[in-house]
């Protein structure tokens, strides 16, 4: 058996070394120890040694590191929720986007822009806002259909109507972006999905949505586990499925809510991630959603690190990076999995 | 402990189960047939509450369940249900230790020495300890079906609901599996409740069986009851024997395959013609199998078998281990021992007598071969032979071209014996020892055989045509039989004399 030490330890390891060397790299590149120190001074405020560049502290603390945070934690959200989701769906090819959670999302967010809405009181803040909302609506409405077909809500019933509610969402998105014309850039921009420029603020607007959504779903971790086995089988075993079920599409829907409110739609990290995760470590919740909280973060730095890096100075959606190196990352599992099973 | 009043209920408004009314006693072990579709799952569901009920309730120890919640049920009641496809690869002890997750309180509660002496107790005694480690998926269904039983029975649970348990499984697991329950049911107390599909292992391992039809209750009753011929046709539209099991006190039913005229397959009569004799054996070969009920030294008992041998041995035969011997010398000689009745005699098989008698519908052929050299009364024998067993001297072979009833092999057997009475009074034989008349000899061997083709006939008693048939026959061809052996032998002490 693989200790949950070393699970743990490798997964950290994996996170701190993305988040330095992404940190480090750039067009202006700065050494990890100095990065170290700025972090210490800015952070700790520990006294800040001699030989920093102030500009380097600028570059670290103002930029680079509230971006390198951001994409960690967008990459947490998604790939815990996609963990959920799979685990309650009992499919390991589900995801935030097959539920409409994530069309949803961004019906919200371009219409923002479209409608160039502002509330009062909220400003900048208007968009997450519309964008978390518009989520948590969307899985309302999807359980509520659900439910109309199938009064026991099976997984099958919710799949079913989450894929049709997301053509129907992704139709509404074309037809903003058809009537759009100025604005198109912006709403292709985030569309394709970005960590860039977004600074602290963004932090501080997805962090609380990931800590309740979060301890949610850790909280329900043996629930997932026995629902893993089917609803039924939960049911048996003594799981509240009706609540639990409600609690995890919830918490599943404020973290992707969340996540595309301050990035756009970043693809293939919620389903790629929580199945890598299972693969090295095993499927037991318990460690299944904190390791892809850490390995989800780990991922998408490193996938936003070469985003701005690969073409540089230009500067790519890190959704077109995921889907590049995701997609092809998936389809290798599944026709190694093909395979093992053909054996 | 559980009961069941008056449930009714189903799908979408659709009532599947019907007015549902029994209990089950604490370590009973309680099984539901029905054919498909009479709502066996669908009550199973409702009683292990997840689906709810439109009329009626289920009661744990005086309790609904609807009283109860999820955790406190599934501490007082565990289902097995029927394998469904693993997505994720749980190890084997992962899953089982899930069964611990309703005597867990809350977020922070920790796994105890308590739940994993329980989890290993239970892959003990389920036989899965040694692979606890390997991934569920990797294991064949019989497998998974004794990890998800583990599952249910860390749960300790005083009721354990099981759907169709033994589906997938091969013979030796269906009979490990549901020892294992009746185990747990005797010893433990632990109340089973399964739907089971094979109605002879229902009435091995039940004491209670709910028999289903469309919903409906036909009978809650003891496997002897809910098993007769009538109900099972009725309910499952299909005609079966009932048998009682050959070694333990439960009804088997066996099932009739294809149409009537199939089973009954070639016309055979047999008759004088089937005989052949030599001085090593007298044999009757049929192309189909008779009904026989016999007393031989191999194929003894009641069977189906289609070669009768009656083999002349040595009077001072050695027969410590006579029916391997037998067993051989069939063998050796081209007879299936396993379509066999073999007996021995010592008596010359020229002493024969045999021959078929026509009834009404129906005709008897019989042979014997008889000798009394060592004739008894059976009813002043004061010591049993002691030492080998002696071939037997007067053998009887009744066989009948029609349909008889248990009852009339039987009484087939009982006129026959009288008849050879009969015959030993007129003959004027006497005991050896005791100097009274004798009924017959140490060692006799009777064999009644039918066709069970053509007429029916339930009775061989002496007031039948049968019986009357039978009785007369024993009687000519045994007198004839022995007046063969009387004048051999005088013939014989003749010759020596001089």
């Amino acid at each position: 058996m693989k200790s949950n030490l070393l699970k743990y330890t490798l997964s950290l390891a994996f996170l701190i070394s993305t988040m330095l060397i992404a940190i480090s790299v750039g067009s202006v590149s700065v050494p990890i120890p100095e990065i170290i120190k700025i972090i210490g001074s800015e952070v700790f405020h520990l006294p800040i040694g001699d030989g920093v560049d102030p500009k380097s502290i600028s570059i670290v603390y103002d930029i680079r590191l509230p971006r390198v945070i951001l994409a960690g934690l967008v990459g947490a959200s998604l790939a815990i929720a996609g963990a959920a989701f799979q685990g309650l769906l009992r499919n390991p090819l589900a995801d935030p986007y097959i539920l409409g959670v994530s069309s949803g999302a961004s019906v919200g967010a371009v219409s923002t822009l479209f409608f160039n809405i502002s509330i009062p009181f909220l400003g900048m803040y208007t968009l997450p806002f519309l964008s978390i909302l518009s989520a948590l609506a969307t899985i309302m409405i999807v359980l509520f259909f659900a439910k109309k077909i199938d009064k026991t809500m099976r997984v099958e019933s919710i799949i079913l109507t989450g894929i049709i509610f997301s053509s129907f969402l992704g139709s509404i998105i074309s037809l903003i972006i058809a009537l759009t014309g100025e604005e198109l850039q912006q709403i292709i921009g985030w569309l394709l999905g970005s960590v860039s420029m977004r600074g602290w603020k963004y932090v501080g607007i997805i962090l609380p949505f990931l800590i309740v959504g979060g301890l949610l779903l850790l909280m329900n971790t043996r629930e997932l586990n026995a629902m893993s086995f089917g609803e039924e089988r939960a049911q048996h075993l003594g799981v509240d499925v009706e609540k639990r079920k409600m609690l995890i599409l919830a918490a599943g829907s404020i973290l992707t809510g969340a996540a595309v409110a301050v990035s756009g739609t970043i693809g293939f990290v919620g389903l790629v991630i929580p199945h890598l995760t299972r693969k090295l470590w095993g499927p037991d919740h318990i460690h299944l959603l904190p390791l892809s909280i850490i390995t989800g973060a780990g991922f998408l730095i490193l996938t936003d690190l070469l985003s701005r890096t690969i073409i540089s100075p230009q500067v790519l959606p890190v959704g077109v990076i995921t889907a590049l190196v995701g997609a092809p990352v998936f389809a290798m599992i599944l026709i190694k999995q093909k395979k093992e099973k053909g054996r | 402990m559980l009961k069941i009043e008056n449930v009714s209920g189903g799908y979408d408004g659709v009532k599947i189960v019907k007015d549902i009314h029994f209990s089950v006693g604490k370590g009973e072990f309680f099984g539901i047939l029905g054919p498909n579709g009479s709502g066996k799952t669908t009550l199973l569901k409702m009683m292990s509450g997840l689906l709810e009920l439109e009329q009626g309730e289920v009661k744990i120890d005086d309790i609904s369940i609807s009283d109860l919640t999820k955790k406190q049920l599934a501490k007082k009641m565990a289902v097995l249900p029927q394998l469904s496809p693993q997505v994720f690869p749980y190890t084997v002890k992962e899953t089982v230790s899930l069964g611990r997750y309703a005597h867990h309180r809350g977020f922070f509660q920790t796994w105890t020495d308590e739940d994993e002496d329980i989890v290993q107790k239970v892959m003990k005694q389920t036989n899965i300890s040694r692979f606890q480690e390997n991934s569920v998926m990797e294991h064949s269904g019989g497998e998974q079906q004794r990890i998800f039983l583990a599952q249910a029975l860390v749960q300790q649970p005083d009721i354990l609901l099981l759907d169709e348990p033994t589906n997938h499984l091969d013979l030796a697991y269906q009979k490990e599996l549901l020892d294992l329950l009746r185990t747990r049911a005797r010893e433990e107390g632990l109340t089973v409740v399964a739907i089971l599909h094979d109605l002879n292992l229902a009435s091995l391992y039940c004491d209670k069986i709910l028999l289903m039809d469309n919903g409906e209750t036909r009978a809650v009753a003891d496997p002897n009851d809910v098993l007769s011929e009538e109900l099972i046709n009725h309910v499952y539209q299909t005609e079966v024997v009932k048998q009682p099991h050959s070694k333990i006190a439960k009804p088997q039913l066996h099932l009739l395959p294809g149409k009537k005229s199939e089973r009954e397959g070639e016309q055979v009569k047999i008759d004088e013609n089937m005989l052949s004799i030599s001085p090593e054996r007298i044999v009757l070969q049929s192309k189909q199998p008779l009904k026989t009920v016999s007393s031989g030294v191999v194929g003894a008992g009641a069977g189906w078998y289609s070669n009768f041998v009656n083999r002349h041995v040595d009077a001072n035969y050695n027969c410590t281990n006579h029916r391997q011997e037998m067993r051989e010398y069939l063998t050796k000689y081209g007879f299936p021992v396993s379509q066999t009745v073999g007996m021995m005699t010592a008596v010359v098989l020229e002493d024969n007598s045999y021959r078929l008698y026509e009834g009404d519908g129906f005709s008897v052929m019989i042979v014997v071969t008889a000798g009394v050299g060592n004739a008894v009364d059976s009813s002043r024998v004061n010591s049993p032979a002691a030492g080998p067993v002696k071939p037997g001297t007067i053998n009887t072979w009744i066989f009948v071209n029609g349909k008889l009833t248990d009852e009339a092999y039987i009484q087939s057997i009982i006129t026959a014996t009288e008849a050879k009475a009969q015959v030993l009074r007129d003959c004027h034989i006497l005991d050896a020892v005791t100097k009274k008349q004798a009924t017959g000899t140490s060692t006799d061997s009777i064999l009644v055989a039918a066709t069970q083709q053509g007429k029916e006939i339930d009775y061989a008693g002496t007031a039948t045509e049968l019986g009357a048939i039978i009785g007369k026959g024993v009687y000519q061809e045994m007198k004839q039989s022995i007046q063969h052996y009387f004048k051999r032998k005088e013939m014989h002490g003749h010759l020596s004399s001089n």
